[in-house]
């Protein structure tokens, strides 16, 4: 047996996992395992008390709700790939599903493990970073909404109080000829990122660029928005070469300039991809 | 102090199991040293290498990332259960005719994988017989006969 011995809780509703935070606060929830169970593996992480959430009911639903895809933390990202409601309104949700991990991860990795795990490379959270997602936050006092950004500190850090539970997130349905992109640099299919873009772009009567919102990942902490690049890109136009743009776009500081260089070339990509 | 013990049902290749496992024992490990079924092999058991994969309820899973205990009410099918009436599974022929394995370390693995694959599309190209092998590390870099061997059952060919 690889990991430290640990107790071991599997409830089968939210009010009953709740009641076991409240009383173990120091318990590590499980979801797909696909990142938790490697570092218990490894013994980086040891847990005294584990709270597996892969019984319960009711956090697995995908619907749409107050103009958003409202979708259970313990959706499975395989499950992400075949929603039909995802493949008709948040296609760029579906179009970074496929890259994460690999199929045998896919179905067991859930959507909230990735949120709240924050990967610097994840691609779940970039596409959360890009559409303003927000999130249902469970505790036994009652459920609070946090904006994804408030949610996300840091690598593996986020604002998961003691007692909280990640429920739901709420990604927005973009308005009708909204065109999205995703896409992502890596050494091989299905590899980390070495960096990956997400755009969205809302376009006007004449086809400009009325709104924008550009995210990228890849050598920062975590996912970023690009505030500049998406100013820079009010009143742009289906056609024009996206390079003048992207190369005087400015990025947050990066861990490593070829990164930072690969970042702009999934950019360029994705504003490609979004206008063709 | 003994450890608590959890009572699970598992099937594992058709056959019924009840049994009592310590939390943090692996699915891996229970079939390993609980059923000797060895055919699941254990390679990096973190998730990245892909040997220990198995299918459950029909879904490709890590079993090194999977607790005994998360089974329980699950059917699980390893390698040891492909064969049919003592014949091997056409997979498993074909991966032998193409020399799709070397040492064979990765083929428990990658069988499960690709039994996975043709269930859900019967007609898998080559680039999608690719992404389902990225899965996979064969350090033999035997690649391409597994490419063969599928693309030989793509279609029912």
């Amino acid at each position: 047996m690889k990991p430290a011995a640990f107790c071991y809780h599997a409830p089968r509703s939210l009010p009953e996992a709740l009641a076991i935070l409240e009383q173990h606060p120091e318990a590590r929830p499980l979801a797909g395992g696909q990142s938790l169970m490697p570092q218990l593996n490894a013994r980086q992480v040891t847990a005294p008390h584990l709270l597996d959430l892969n019984r319960l009911d009711g956090l697995d639903g995908i619907e749409e709700a107050e103009g958003c895809l409202r979708i259970g933390a313990m959706v499975r990202q395989a499950a992400l790939l075949r929603s039909p409601l995802l493949r008709r309104h948040l296609p760029v949700l579906v179009e970074a599903a496929v890259l994460v991990g690999h199929v045998a991860t896919r179905n067991r990795g859930t959507l909230g493990g990735s949120l709240c795990q924050l990967d610097p490379w994840a691609e779940l959270p970039l596409v959360a970073t890009l559409l303003d997602a927000e999130l249902e936050l469970a505790a036994p006092s009652g459920t609070r909404r946090l904006a994804f950004r408030d949610f996300a500190q840091g690598p593996g850090r986020n604002a998961l109080r003691p007692g909280e539970l990640l429920t739901h997130a709420r990604f927005p349905i973009p308005a009708a000829g909204t065109r999205q992109a995703f896409v992502e640099i890596a050494d091989r299919p299905n590899d980390p990122a070495e960096a990956a873009a997400a755009v969205s772009l809302r376009l006007g009567a004449a086809g400009e660029v009325t709104s924008a919102a550009l995210a990228v990942c890849g050598p920062f902490p975590m996912a970023r928005r690009l505030p500049e690049g998406e100013a820079m890109l009010l009143g742009w136009r289906p056609g024009a070469d996206p390079r003048p743009l992207v190369s005087g776009m400015p990025l947050p500081d990066a861990a490593d300039d070829d990164r930072a260089a690969m970042v702009r070339v999934a950019l360029r990509r994705a504003l490609e991809r979004a206008m063709a | 102090m003994s450890e608590e013990r959890f009572p699970i049902s598992v099937t594992v290749n058709g056959e019924p199991h009840r049994l009592d496992v310590p939390a943090r024992l692996s699915l891996a490990d229970l079939l390993r040293e609980g059923l000797r079924l060895t055919g699941t092999h254990l390679g990096c058991e973190h998730g990245a290498c892909g040997a220990c994969t198995v299918l459950v309820d029909g879904a490709s899973a890590r079993a090194c990332l999977m607790l005994a205990v998360q089974a329980d009410g699950r059917s699980i099918t390893t390698v040891e259960g492909l064969e049919r009436a003592g014949r091997l599974h056409p997979l498993q022929q074909a991966l032998s005719e193409r020399h799709g394995l070397q040492c064979g370390f990765c083929t428990p693995g990658v069988l499960m994988t690709l039994v996975e694959l043709l269930d859900a599309s019967p007609s898998p190209d080559e680039a999608e017989i690719r992404m389902a092998l990225a899965g996979h590390h064969c350090r033999c870099t035997g690649y391409q006969g597994m490419v063969d061997a599928a693309l030989s059952l793509s279609g029912g060919g």
